[in-house]
């Protein structure tokens, strides 16, 4: 087992955290006009309302954007780890990790399909290229 | 009365400490002295001082400032946000504190221990445990740096436009030619080649080495803000605010805006562009030089599209060492730069923009009437024109 840093938990965010301590990575959804929006924030940029639910993400997606972080080395990775920002196919994009594959074989496009782990201190969301794709 | 801020500002003074990695002084101390110096290039003395403006991460309090300096009384104070963003911004405020009354003479600084204080780049999270807030959604996942954030954004762009890390060393080889040649820059007398830039190590692979991230640098920089009609009573040639602007635009973060359909692009400087063209009624064309915020090589190229230099996904090619030095048809950054002379936050390109109108830079370019200045990008922006008349 291993930690990462830990993000500090706000009322906007408070749910998605939660929801990855029981495995499931959800997206924010207005009750008002049914857009999906991520990162959390209270009011929907659209039509304004505070009220809103959420789905649980398929967890298919492609990568949108993607970097090797060389410098500084930090305690909690690896020499080499893949930082990509992923578009779900709900339409939202999100920044992850990408596992389970060689750092010279990513490219952007690429399918690839969410899981959540559960590290000593924060569950989070973390991406490998999608199986059957 | 034309609702704009071209010719009822003016720079009337600029001054800086030396650029450092060990300043050995306070920041405190560091702000003083550069507002000191910037009042004596303007022949001002304190007591004529009315109004200040900084950047909201500065940690000198203006009434420490007042009363180091000796500052009776101050009539208007502002900061400015997003740090380097504000770099500009700065300016605009004041000018528009002198243009409204609200205050004479305005002072604008920025000063820290960057290098040898509290630096930027992650360092102050090697002994975190929890992360601050804006950063909930990056750290976790390793994205901790400022060289990280800009370069998820530039490696779009690459993927866009087919631009790639050696066309952005051609601003490192620029910056580091015009540093060459200054004294006051850190790379004084220390020129790089494309080659030395290729052979340098990753910062954050593909999209940045070494040589793409500006320093890391101890100074204070400050300028001295009154009307033009005072302005011109002065030590100075006045350099004319011929327009300013702030910018930011839908579905952005500080650093991170990695959510609009749009993620090659820096929208905040096409409003920041959009706005100084409309006031100054000028175009890019009717630019001698500029100083392009410089923090990390890739955003250069974006924002001369941004500001209309050249076309959407074409400053790779237009962007040549030619074209962008002393003697070229844009130089860029004549001091060096926050890569080549120090990081000031911005403060520095400004202060050589200056120079540029006056006819004082080390690295002159011949006949500048228009010098563009921009701050910090991939945050909420700021942008400047500044005329000889």
């Amino acid at each position: 087992m291993s930690e990462r840093l830990a993000p500090t938990t706000t009322p906007d965010t408070k749910f998605f955290w939660d929801a990855l301590k029981d495995g499931k990575l959800l997206i924010q959804r207005c009750k008002g006009c049914q857009t999906l929006r991520h990162p959390p924030r209270p009011m929907c940029p659209r039509c304004n309302a505070l009220t809103w639910d959420t789905i649980e993400a398929s967890g298919k997606g492609e990568v949108y954007s993607f970097v090797l972080p060389r410098h500084p080395r930090w305690p909690w990775f690896d020499e080499t780890y893949v930082v990509a920002l992923v578009q779900l196919e709900e339409g939202v994009r999100i920044v992850s990790n990408l596992n389970d594959v060689d750092a010279a074989d990513v490219t952007i496009g690429m399918p690839v399909e969410a899981y959540v782990e559960h590290f000593d201190n924060v569950s989070l969301p973390q991406f490998r290229p999608r199986r059957n794709a | 009365m034309s609702r704009s801020l071209a010719g009822k500002a003016a720079i009337a003074g600029i001054g800086q400490t030396e650029f450092s990695k060990a300043s050995g002084r306070s920041e405190l101390q560091l702000a003083c002295e550069s507002i000191k110096s910037a009042l004596d290039d303007a022949g001002l003395a304190p007591r004529d001082v009315d109004g200040m403006v900084t950047f909201t991460m500065d940690s000198s309090e203006e009434c420490e400032v007042a009363r180091n300096l000796g500052i009776p009384a101050l009539r208007y104070f502002s900061r400015t946000t997003y740090g380097g963003g504000g770099s500009c911004a700065v300016v605009m405020h004041a000018a528009m504190a002198v243009a409204t009354g609200a205050a004479d003479v305005v002072v604008c600084w920025r000063a820290f221990n960057e290098r040898s204080g509290m630096r930027f780049g992650g360092a102050a999270m090697q002994g975190a445990s929890m992360l601050p807030p804006f950063l909930d959604m990056y750290g976790p996942y390793g994205l901790l740096t400022p060289a990280s954030w800009v370069a998820m954004q530039a490696r779009r762009y690459m993927h866009e436009y087919g631009a790639t890390n050696e066309h952005f060393g051609r601003i490192a080889v620029v910056d580091r030619k015009h540093a060459a040649n200054n004294p006051g820059a850190w790379f004084y007398q220390r020129p790089i080649t494309l080659e030395d830039h290729q052979s340098s190590r990753w910062i954050v692979e593909p999209v940045l080495r070494l040589l793409d991230c500006c320093q890391e640098s101890d100074g204070g920089v400050a300028v001295v803000v009154t009307t033009p009609e005072r302005a011109r009573d002065l030590k100075q040639k006045p350099a004319v605010i011929r327009a300013a602007a702030q910018g930011a635009y839908d579905d952005g973060e500080m650093c991170t805006s990695y959510y609009r359909d749009d993620v090659a692009g820096l929208p905040e400087m096409a409003v920041v562009g959009n706005k100084l063209w409309k006031d100054s009624g000028l175009k890019p064309s009717d630019i001698q030089t500029a100083f392009l915020y410089d923090h990390f090589t890739p955003f250069v190229l974006v924002q001369l599209e941004e500001l209309g230099f050249c076309k959407r996904g074409e400053a790779k090619d237009f962007a040549t060492v030619e074209r962008l030095s002393i003697g070229g048809e844009l130089p860029i950054n004549t001091s060096g730069g926050l890569l080549g002379e120090a990081y000031i936050h911005g403060m520095n390109g400004l202060t050589e923009c200056v120079r540029q109108i006056r006819g004082t830079s080390v690295n002159q370019v011949p006949g500048v009437e228009h010098a563009l200045v921009t701050a910090g990008t991939g945050c909420p922006t700021s942008g400047l024109i500044l005329g000889s008349s």
